[in-house]
């Protein structure tokens, strides 16, 4: 509060922040990521006690293979939940576009990337679909997703046919989820990472100072900077301890970092937020309301299919489970465990991959206990409302002090 | 009537609601660097009159003249065309974003270069205004980075007025800007108002609020059951008349001479 007061005089005229404010800011903008990777310490600490395999390198590759699905499909849902809306298909969606692939390349001798994109081409037509029924008809996006939940379920055992279950021989496809990069490209990866997050720290701090605009020195970037470099330098290092970086590792975290500038720095993304925040205020700004929410189930069926895809090059094959079980849920848990809410307008691409790392290390973490798929459901189920009581109670504190 | 051409003219107005003749032949007008307070009892066409203005609803009869041409506003964005900015009394702010963008909602500036393709947002270009622009405004917010819904409910207000200013609007039509808002805050709002009005900008205020009109019209408009009841300067009436002319007790409407009515 009295940090509010003192910076009031100099933000007017675009002066230094106070450093208390510059640490309201840090603490507020970051405080929900932090809490997330708190809690994957814990997490960490208590299966290591337990199972002193868990952090082994080869149980850490493994856990990133196993997150490849639910944080791809995850990373649609955060763009739905930022609307305020909820996809409940994308579980069976997952699973028809890796069908209609497998298909395309086992029975019809499609070629492996045109198998691809025509999963992704269902994954979006569905998307589509169920957008325009959604904005135009003003149904719930619950209800409509529930339809097409069980249509696609029903479509997915239609398209297997009578077998059931189709393998997937073509190595370009199966090699989305089993190829290791040698140690050598593994390291030239996290230079490329580490180089390009530099450059873009170091151009956006030197746009904002030419144009007067800075916020406190560039300590915040540099800490930031060297945090990610270690994070980047330890995973890789791990990995090549074990069978190397893997493709699929590579692919997601590329979906999280486009997806995420493209929520963060566009014009689209900031119009989704808008959406989620306040369709009203956003129609009456010009903003086509009903184009933004059929752009973000299209985005979110795309995913659900690439996820699908990721997911049958895993089990080289496709079968009537595929997309089913508790795939749908988990997709839709991580990214609130993460710290994206349920009410919309608020959150980030990162919680995709925060809450599927912290969904995977539990399931992960608890299988390599043998523990029963029950206790496995109730711990999750236990650790999603947990997470959802902090965003409600985030809301709640919100707003008695936000409003003066 | 006040000095020059008037900048927004409206002559016998009049617009129907199925049985309801929510405005009856209005004669209306605001000029350049004038403030006028719009009055009038609940459902005496105070927001009729406004939405005809934003062309949220099209008038049936009469004549609307902007610089003295006389336009058609058939749809919010003739009005906006023309340099007619509205706010309304619920703001239409995101409260989950911030200040910069609030203001530049549904215009956002794109970043030159690459970042062209992805319609890559300019943030800094973004700030950069917005910070001139309250500032030349004397509006005083925490932080620009602020989430809108963190504001007070003037702050609120004056952010809202500010994006109204973004277009370079000629007139500005605000709706109950100080409702909802305590002493202090109205204070506020008031004196941004004042500050349109320097920069030559034809201000409409519609308020409940007597003692908030009093405080920074030039001139103040009666409208009762959809008619005018009165348009005076108001350094030359008390508020007890405006009272009179707005229930119409004492004075049985002569809509075209209304003001010697309330003497």
């Amino acid at each position: 509060m009295s940090a509010t007061e003192a910076t009031t005089a100099d933000q007017a005229t675009g002066k230094k922040l106070a450093p208390a404010e510059t640490f309201r800011r840090l603490v507020q903008g970051d405080l929900s990521s932090v809490r997330v990777v708190l809690g994957l310490v814990v997490i960490a600490i208590i299966f290591q006690v337990q199972e002193p395999r868990f952090l082994s390198a080869q149980n850490l590759t493994n856990l990133m293979l196993q997150i490849t699905t639910i944080g791809l499909i995850s990373v649609g849902i955060v763009y739905v939940l930022l609307l305020g809306e909820i996809d409940l298909s994308v579980g069976a969606v997952s699973g028809l576009s890796a069908a209609v692939m497998a298909v395309l390349s086992v029975n019809h001798g499609w070629n492996a990337y045109l198998a691809i994109a025509a999963a992704v081409a269902v994954g979006a037509t569905i998307g589509f679909a169920q957008g325009s029924l959604f904005s135009r008809f003003v149904i719930p996006s619950f209800v409509v997703t529930l339809a097409g939940l069980l249509a696609w379920e029903g479509a997915l055992l239609q398209v297997l046919g009578k077998t059931g279950s189709l393998n997937i021989n073509d190595p370009k496809i199966t090699g989305l989820a089993n190829t290791f990069y040698s140690d050598t490209v593994g390291w030239i990866f996290a230079a490329v990472i580490i180089g390009v997050y530099g450059a873009v720290l170091a151009f956006g701090y030197r746009k904002r100072v030419a144009a007067g605009l800075a916020d406190g020195g560039p300590l915040s970037l540099i800490i930031r900077f060297v945090f990610l470099s270690a994070l980047v330098i330890g995973a890789v290092a791990i990995l090549n301890s074990d069978r190397g970086v893997p493709l699929a590792v590579m692919i997601l975290l590329g979906f999280v970092v486009g997806m995420e500038y493209v929520a963060k720095r566009t014009g689209f993304g900031r119009h989704v937020f808008a959406v989620g925040g306040n369709a009203e205020a956003a129609r009456r700004a010009g903003i086509r309301v009903n184009r933004v929410r059929v752009a973000v189930f299209m985005i979110s069926g795309s995913m659900a299919a690439i996820g699908g895809v990721m997911a049958a090059s895993r089990l080289f094959a496709v079968n009537q489970n595929s997309g089913g079980n508790e795939l749908l849920l988990l997709a839709i848990a991580g990214p609130v465990i993460a710290g994206t809410s349920l009410f919309g307008g608020r959150g980030s691409v990162w919680t995709a991959l925060l809450g599927a790392l912290v969904i995977g290390s539990i399931s992960n973490g608890m299988d390599l206990l043998s523990l029963s798929s029950a206790v496995k459901l109730m711990v999750t189920g236990g650790v999603l409302l947990l997470a959802v009581l902090v965003d409600a109670i985030a809301r709640q504190q919100r707003q008695t002090s936000g409003r003066v | 009537m006040s000095p020059g051409a008037p900048l927004l003219e409206l002559e016998g107005v009049s617009k129907r609601f199925g049985p309801v003749q929510a405005l009856d032949r209005v004669d209306f007008a605001v000029s350049a660097g004038e403030v006028v307070g719009l009055v009038g009892d609940n459902g005496a066409g105070k927001s009729t009159l406004v939405k005809a203005i934003a062309g949220i609803n099209t008038i049936d009869d009469g004549a609307i003249r902007f610089e003295g041409e006389e336009v058609s506003i058939s749809k919010p964005q003739d009005a906006t065309a023309l340099g007619i900015a509205t706010v309304y009394q619920d703001l239409a702010l995101c409260d989950n974003l911030d200040v910069v963008n609030n203001l530049f909602l549904g215009r956002e500036e794109i970043a030159p270069g690459v970042g062209r393709a992805s319609r890559q947002l300019d943030e800094v270009k973004m700030e950069h205004e917005t910070a001139d622009l309250l500032s030349n405004l004397a509006v005083t917010i925490p932080s620009l980075r602020s989430e809108v819904g963190t504001l007070s409910g003037g702050q609120r207000q004056q952010v809202a007025v500010a994006r109204s200013l973004l277009g370079e609007p000629k007139v500005v039509l605000l709706d109950e800007p100080t409702a909802a808002l305590g002493v202090p805050q109205t204070k506020q709002v008031l004196a941004l108002i004042r500050r349109l009005r320097e920069r030559d900008l034809g201000v409409v205020v519609i308020s409940h609020n007597l003692v908030d009109v009093f405080e920074i019209a030039d001139r103040i408009f009666v409208l009762r059951l959809g008619r005018s009841a009165g348009n005076f300067a108001a350094n030359e009436i008390t508020e007890e008349q405006v009272v009179g002319a707005i229930t119409g007790l004492g004075d049985r409407d002569k809509q075209e001479q209304p003001a010697e009515e309330a003497e």
